[in-house]
């Protein structure tokens, strides 16, 4: 594949780039592939630009309304640079029972952001999620990669300071 | 690595049997599941490692991590074995003194045995708490038991022996007969018996065909499959193999949720372990059968737990529904006759062909077979993974497994099969898990999640929350489903936020007919469901909302007034060391005040008043 022209994006620099044109050139011939991409690209980015999206049409030889058309139906996939740290909180029935909608608004109110988005300071990135199956622990927050169990309103904010 | 012919299987389980059940080696089994590697048992098992090298206990003790033991609520956990002694809640500075009085000693240490909430006795075995005396392993069998990441620990215990007789010594017609002898159904919810699924694409014409396993587990509150995926990743791939020599398909897909890595993670490494034994891939077992399995992962959508948008998701493209027929047994995946079944309905196949379908059927009632995994969670003392057989009551599975509810709050109600389900009140609790009885009393098996509700949960809210989520997860490919669902959500928003009128219910009854009859997919068929359930059984509650403008259970923030009841306040100032933000003024032997400037409404307070003295 010949280098295709790299359009200028200021939270794409140019290693990624070439992360992101081999991640099209193992996938581009592999039927379906395109949802595959698209979570590699964004594990590298972040999130997805709009002229990421545009570049991985190109390369893969698909619509852009069909890559946009994926990326927009998908909840793992984000069109907004994310903060420091991503807090996904668990909305699953038993979370819900066990009072993660006073956690959530804990941490709206703390940090000044609302439910999906991210705080002024980029700090946090608050994102509620589907049932993430560990019930056992209700209500449940994952920090980056650390799952905390048992968080009530008032824990929350002692956990979320240890973030920085 | 040694690729296995059929006598070589056999050696291999010998051999790993001798291993596995040495009784001059004690084997420590610490759970490795999700929600203990979320209480720390991974920092657990480093320390025993660590311990066991420093003593040089290594000939005498295997530490293995486990998958899911199933009590989610008491991690991270340990078993000892020989003895079945099980130890809870462990920290890394209890290990040296289990090695040295257990281990050692050989003096169980009593500080760390199971408490029964109930009679308050310390219970030392395993199988003598009640959470697991009252349960009938057959899908979960090996939780526990083995390391999900050893493929010998698996064939140690008749690993791979289901898929050796399938190959060498049936015919796929009597791998169909057996599994509809066995009279498994679907348990991914709906209940469609395996068998026939199968028979169907095995009849389909062309050379093409898939197996795809079912792994993502949208329910809230189910945890089941990720469990079975976490704990016995194999026993999976072997339903899948069999399957896939019954229809004649070469190319399997696993579909799971992007949100289970630790799943992923062992069903990858099970994959790559069975495919260098030559038991995944060509010429399985010498037989000349070829059958390659990937994993999918899906990407963060409730509807493509939908047939059809599940083979749509692998295609590539959005996961929206389409109408059936064309079945996927005619025209699945890539418009090629395809089969999918849920990870726990093909966890039972290898035990099926192995101990043959009567086996399976012996156990159940009329219509439903074998036993039901569920995720029993919520207001329950004993949250975790629970199997029952069939024809047990909800009542055994919530008091004699779950050890009932606690805080001493009164029940109100279980909520079974998610958002496609429905809630049994206390007056149904003795209907038997079966797909029709649950069915009878409004809500449905489903996938086999179990929320258990206490008086303090508000039914109106929790209908708002199902809907909630539907209206969210709608594709919004059909007009029903689409629309319909918002409609009634913001019916449901209203009616919490204090606003509801009369006529509400009867409008939401009405479009719950409308989008049950006419929504493409069972997500729309089914979203009215907790609705329905609510409204059937607590219509009251609903009426206390729209007529008295109160929610009785306390959970509604706009029908509520944030004051402290002067006639109910024992003056025990627990609110006010409860509240976050300190907008309770209380001090000893007075009466509490609420602030509501500082007031966040965050319901802290009610929950922790233990004389309902706030209004």
């Amino acid at each position: 594949m010949s280098p295709a022209f790299r359009p200028e994006h200021a939270d794409i620099a140019s290693d990624m780039w070439s992360q992101i044109d081999e991640i099209i050139a193992a996938n581009r011939f592999v039927k379906g592939s395109v949802i595959s991409v698209l979570r590699q690209c964004q594990d590298v980015v972040g999130y997805l630009p709009v002229e990421l999206m545009e570049y991985i049409a190109g390369g893969m030889n698909l619509a852009r309304s069909d890559v946009y058309g994926v990326a927009s139906f998908y909840a793992l996939f984000s069109f907004e640079p994310k903060g420091r740290h991503t807090v996904k909180v668990c909305t699953g029935t038993a979370c819900y029972v066990k009072g993660i909608k006073e956690v959530i608004s804990r941490i709206c109110n703390e940090y000044d952001l609302e439910e999906g988005g991210t705080s002024p300071d980029m700090r946090f990135t608050l994102e509620p999620v589907r049932c993430l199956g560990a019930c056992g622990l209700a209500p449940v927050m994952v920090v980056n990669s650390d799952t905390h169990g048992d968080v009530t309103s008032d824990k929350v904010v002692d956990i979320l300071h240890t973030y920085d | 690595m040694e690729r296995f012919t059929v006598e070589a299987l056999q050696t291999a389980r010998q051999e790993a049997a001798v291993v596995l059940e040495n009784p001059d080696v004690t084997h420590l089994m610490v759970c490795g599941g999700t929600g203990c590697h979320a209480t720390g048992s991974i920092a657990v098992i480093d320390r025993l490692r660590e311990e066991v090298a420093a003593r040089d206990l290594a000939d005498k003790v295997r530490v293995v991590e486990t998958g899911c033991n199933g009590f989610c609520a008491a991690g991270p956990i340990m078993v000892v074995h020989p003895g079945d002694i099980f130890y809870q809640r462990l920290k890394t500075d209890d290990i040296p003194d289990i090695i040295e009085e257990h281990i050692l000693k050989g003096q169980p240490v009593k500080k760390h045995f199971y408490k029964d909430p109930v009679s308050k006795k310390t219970i030392p075995v395993q199988n003598d708490i009640p959470f697991f005396a009252h349960q009938m392993p057959r899908a979960l069998r090996n939780k526990g038991l083995i390391d999900p990441e050893s493929i010998d620990d698996y064939i140690a215990r008749d690993g791979y022996r289901g898929t050796a007789k399938a190959l060498l010594e049936m015919s796929p017609d009597e791998i169909i007969e057996e599994v509809k002898a066995s009279g498994l159904r679907g348990r991914g919810g709906a209940g469609f018996p395996a068998g026939m699924k199968w028979q169907f694409a095995k009849a389909s014409p062309g050379d093409v065909k898939f197996v795809l396993c079912n792994a993502d587990e949208g329910d809230p509150g189910a945890f089941m499959d990720r469990s079975i995926l976490e704990a016995d990743p194999h026993a999976v791939l072997e339903g899948m193999i069999i399957a896939a020599r019954a229809i004649n398909a070469h190319q399997g897909y696993v579909y799971a949720r992007t949100e289970y890595p630790l799943a992923i993670r062992r069903l990858g490494i099970a994959i790559e372990q069975a495919s260098e034994r030559g038991l995944i891939g060509d010429d399985i077992l010498g037989t000349g059968f070829n059958f390659h399995v990937e994993i999918y992962q899906g990407a963060g959508a409730f509807v493509c737990g939908e047939e059809t948008a599940l083979m749509r998701s692998i295609e590539g493209r959005r996961g929206m529904p389409r109408p059936r027929p064309p079945f996927p047994a005619h025209k699945g995946l890539w418009e090629k006759p395809t089969i999918l079944n849920n990870v726990e309905t093909l966890a039972n196949v290898a035990q099926i062909i192995l101990n043959g379908g009567a086996w399976y059927a012996s156990v159940g009632t009329e219509t439903s077979k074998g036993t039901k995994v569920f995720a029993l969670s919520g207001d329950v003392n004993n949250i975790g993974l629970v199997e029952v057989p069939m024809g047990a009551s909800l009542r055994q599975m919530i008091y004699d497994v779950g050890g009932g509810i606690p805080r001493k709050r009164k029940f109100k109600a279980v909520q079974l099969g998610g958002p496609s389900g429905g809630c049994v009140p206390e007056e149904y609790l003795d209907t038997p898990v079966d797909y029709e009885e649950i069915a009878k009393v409004g809500a449905i098996m489903g996938s086999g999640g179990a929320i258990v509700m206490d008086e303090n949960t508000c039914m109106v809210d929790m209908a708002r929350f199902f809907m909630d989520f539907i209206q969210d997860e709608s594709c919004g490919k059909c007009t029903p489903c689409r629309e319909g669902t918002r409609r009634q959500l913001e019916l449901l928003i209203k009616i919490c936020d204090g606003h509801g009128e009369p006529q509400d219910l009867d409008e939401l009854e009405r479009l719950s007919a409308v989008i049950k009859e006419t929504a493409l997919c069972g997500l729309g068929q089914t979203g009215p469901n907790p609705v329905l359930s609510t409204l059937r059984y607590f219509r009251d509650e609903y009426e206390a909302h729209i007529h008295a403008k109160q929610c009785p259970a306390k959970r509604c923030v706009a029908l509520l007034k944030f004051e402290v009841n002067v006639d109910l306040c024992t003056r025990c100032g627990m609110c006010a060391r409860a509240c976050p933000v300190d907008a309770i003024e209380w001090e000893k032997k007075q009466l509490a005040r609420i602030d509501k400037e500082k007031c966040i409404e965050c319901l802290t307070c009610y929950d922790k008043c233990k004389f309902d003295a706030i209004d």
